[in-house]
């Protein structure tokens, strides 16, 4: 038991061991395609001037490398001036780039000038459709309001986005549900949507030659990328500071929807790295070698982090749960109050238990992803040791309180083991779960097979979906197995036998 | 030996035991008997401290059982239910021996006193290592029987042991279990709804109705000098072969 414990320890001080080295430039990246060659842009350019860097690739949306900026658990990544004015800080009511550049610093964060390109927020449509209709600007879309409109979750959340815009065009379209924004793409692809809102620097754009609609009434913000970074990136590592800058002005709007273009390539796409690297031996002149990751160094790595996070996760609740079913079949009352409250924990939507975890820990990625996981585990290992121990026979019970035993020698003799088969049961599910709900990992940089689904989805590329979908069902095929050879090891042979009358 | 004065007990403000008092004879067999939900099995549980009475004391050797004082006297009880209670995730032997491993005892002990058990009730030593699933109905008992008795205990209590056997496993082991009674010289306690069986196997009856004790007396006495009229009817509606 001992050894357990301390085996769970090490598990969860292992990832944060290898994050500690202090040197290290620490670059963070949304999930999306444009975002994550930025990171690896920044990345190379760190490399190029001797600084070493980890890029961790998309972290998931705004607010995920916005909290780890913050944390301080990344030194840079790549933002834009309108989400930070109409999303991040909407609050401040931002009129300037003073004001903007001030608010910044009160957090001990700072930004360079453009990068060269803007990624508005704009909608477009099939570019045949548009044209047959003659639609050329959002004022168009008034005449027709027959359109299927899709829109993205955040589109539809964000003080800049759908709400103002339908009522600044009058718009006359039902405000539809949020879809993730890859989906939407392949609606308006495949004719199921007919405007989506997309970004104007999307490779999406070039690929499926999509019309983006003028915004001839100026509602949307402008959205110029820049560099933000902790300002103790200065004392950090001023060399690899000057070297990311070198990034100001350097990208044009098309540079980066081609760049966007190679990755996104169905039938050939380059791995972001690569892309990032050409781009900078093409346009300023620096050399890096880049090393994209092999499929299988992919996946091997993908299994492993896959691997500590259900592991880990399942460890602890093992240790937790166990004891909590134990305690809770002591009473009616205890079973009532123990199994509500790890069933509230069931209720929270996955993502928000990740965003609250992520807020409350003051960091992203494996601790967070852990913990989640954790929590969910809870509830089939405490519900299943608790009916395992409550079903056991009144005759039996009686039996083992007129032998005389302690309640501990009780429990470890007797009662435990006639659980047991509930018990592994309970885990076997949790495990099972667990190994499906570890892909949301992906979301927050905590790794893992979600990370090449969301990717993947993201690109459009199945091929990546599919190498994080198809060994996450194996696993879980594995992990049931492996629990049914342990069922074989550990519950007691005579529990297995059926009566012989 | 064992004595229960001015025991009670309710469940949830249903009497299972009125105020009594019983005091069972040492080295003798005490069958308690009675209709289903007279409050035998409430009398028995009481005995062992299963379950604790609301007013009175059960006195063991004088030591009255209580919640703290219950587990060190349960050595010197052995309990028996009624369809053995064995747990299913140990062997015959294991469940013989579970306690008396606990308590620190040597191998060579345990085996000797295993040996001599299986022989005292007819059990085959090729099966000590069968699983409960294993056993038939009569050797599970037996088994039973042997779990109760590893320690030696200077009482023991049955709780219906032959209920769940059918009618020639039964017709033996009560044979056996007279045989091994009068060997052992033990204080038993044994709850039934069978009369014969009372009869055959107690020294003593004690016949119960409503929670209360109704008669306590030898079977003879019981047949011949009735208390009163329900000891009558009890002992009638057991139905003697000559009047089918």
């Amino acid at each position: 038991m001992r050894t357990l414990y301390w085996l769970a320890v090490l598990l969860l001080v292992c990832p944060g061991c290898r994050r500690a080295s202090p040197d290290v430039v620490r670059v963070g990246s949304k999930a999306f395609t444009a975002s994550a060659i930025l990171g690896e842009l920044v990345k190379h350019l760190c490399t190029a001037v001797g600084v070493e860097a980890v890029h961790r690739e998309r972290l998931g949306d705004t607010s995920k490398t916005w909290e780890g900026l913050l944390a301080g658990e990344l030194d840079v990544y790549v933002e834009y001036t309108g989400t930070l004015t109409q999303e991040i800080l909407a609050k401040e009511q931002i009129r300037s780039l003073e004001q903007l550049q001030a608010t910044l610093a009160r957090r001990g964060l700072k930004m360079s000038r453009s990068l060269g390109f803007r990624d508005n927020y704009a909608l477009g449509m099939r570019e045949e459709q548009a044209e047959a209709l003659g639609i050329r600007s959002i004022s168009d879309l008034e005449k027709y309001p027959k359109l299927r409109v899709g829109l993205s979750h955040a589109f539809l959340e964000r003080a800049d986005g759908w709400h103002g815009l339908k009522q600044r065009y009058h718009l006359p379209y039902a405000t539809p549900r949020g879809m993730e924004h890859a989906l939407a793409y392949q609606g308006l692809v495949n004719g199921s949507l007919d405007v989506i809102d997309v970004y104007t620097a999307d490779a999406k754009i070039l690929q499926y030659g999509l019309r983006v609609l003028e915004d001839d009434k100026s509602y949307f913000p402008s959205y110029e990328a820049v560099l933000l970074y902790r300002a103790d990136l200065e004392q950090k590592s001023p060399s690899a500071l000057a070297s990311i800058l070198r990034l100001q002005g350097a990208i044009s709007e098309r540079q980066m929807q081609e760049m966007n273009l190679l990755a996104e390539n169905e039938s050939n796409p380059i791995p972001e790295t690569v892309i990032a690297a050409d781009f900078l031996a093409d346009q300023l002149q620096v050399r890096v070698e880049a090393r994209p990751e092999s499929t299988l160094d992919r996946l091997l790595r993908m299994t492993r982090e896959h691997l500590l996070l259900v592991s880990s996760s399942l460890l602890l609740a093992v240790l937790t749960a166990v004891p909590l079913g134990v305690f809770a079949s002591r009473s009616a009352l205890l079973e009532q109050g123990i199994l509500g409250l790890v069933g509230v924990v069931q209720t929270f939507p996955s993502l928000a238990l990740l965003s609250v975890l992520i807020v409350l820990l003051g960091q992203i990625g494996t601790i967070p992803a852990i913990i989640a996981l954790y929590l969910y585990s809870l509830l089939p290992i405490v519900r299943n040791t608790c009916t395992g121990l409550s079903d056991i026979p009144l005759s039996l019970r009686e039996s083992a309180e007129a032998l005389g035993f302690s309640w501990v020698a009780r429990l470890r003799l007797i009662d435990l083991p006639l659980a047991s088969r509930s018990i592994l049961a309970g885990i076997k599910t949790a495990a099972v779960i667990n190994v499906g709900f570890a892909t949301l990992g992906g979301l927050i940089g905590a790794g893992g097979y979600g990370q090449a689904i969301m990717s993947g989805l993201d690109k459009n590329d199945y091929r990546l979906i599919l190498l994080g979908a198809v060994p996450a069902v194996l696993l879980a095929l594995l992990a049931q197995g492996l629990f049914e050879l342990i069922e074989r090891l550990i519950v007691p042979r005579g529990l297995r036998l059926k009566p012989a009358r | 030996m064992l004595q229960l004065v001015g025991v009670s007990k309710s469940f949830q403000g249903v009497v299972a035991v009125q105020p009594l008092d019983l005091t069972v004879a040492e080295g003798r067999t005490t069958v308690l008997i009675g209709p289903s939900g007279c409050g035998k099995s409430t009398l028995l549980r009481l005995m062992v401290g299963l379950i604790e009475p609301d007013n009175g004391q059960v006195l063991f050797d004088g030591v009255p059982i209580t919640r703290s004082s219950a587990r060190q006297l349960r050595q010197r009880i052995g309990f028996v239910v009624q369809d053995g209670g064995l747990f299913p995730h140990l062997s015959a032997r294991e469940n013989i021996t579970l306690l008396a491993r606990h308590l620190g005892w040597p191998a060579s002990r345990l085996k000797d006193r295993v040996t001599q058990l299986a022989e005292l009730t007819h059990f085959p030593l090729d099966k000590l290592a069968f699983y409960p699933a294993q056993l038939s109905g009569g050797q599970r008992q037996r088994v039973s029987l042997m779990r109760a008795l590893m320690l030696d205990p200077t009482l023991l209590l049955l709780d219906e042991p032959f209920a769940a056997l059918d009618p020639l496993i039964r017709y033996e082991l009560q044979a056996e279990l007279r045989e091994i009674f009068r060997q052992l010289n033990k204080t038993v306690v044994l709850v039934t709804h069978d009369l014969t069986e009372a009869g055959y196997l107690g020294d003593e009856v004690v016949l119960m109705h409503a929670g209360r004790i109704v008669q306590q007396a030898p079977y003879r006495t019981l047949l011949e000098q009735p208390a009163e009229e329900f000891v009558t009817r009890f002992i009638q509606a057991q139905r003697p072969p000559e009047t089918i």
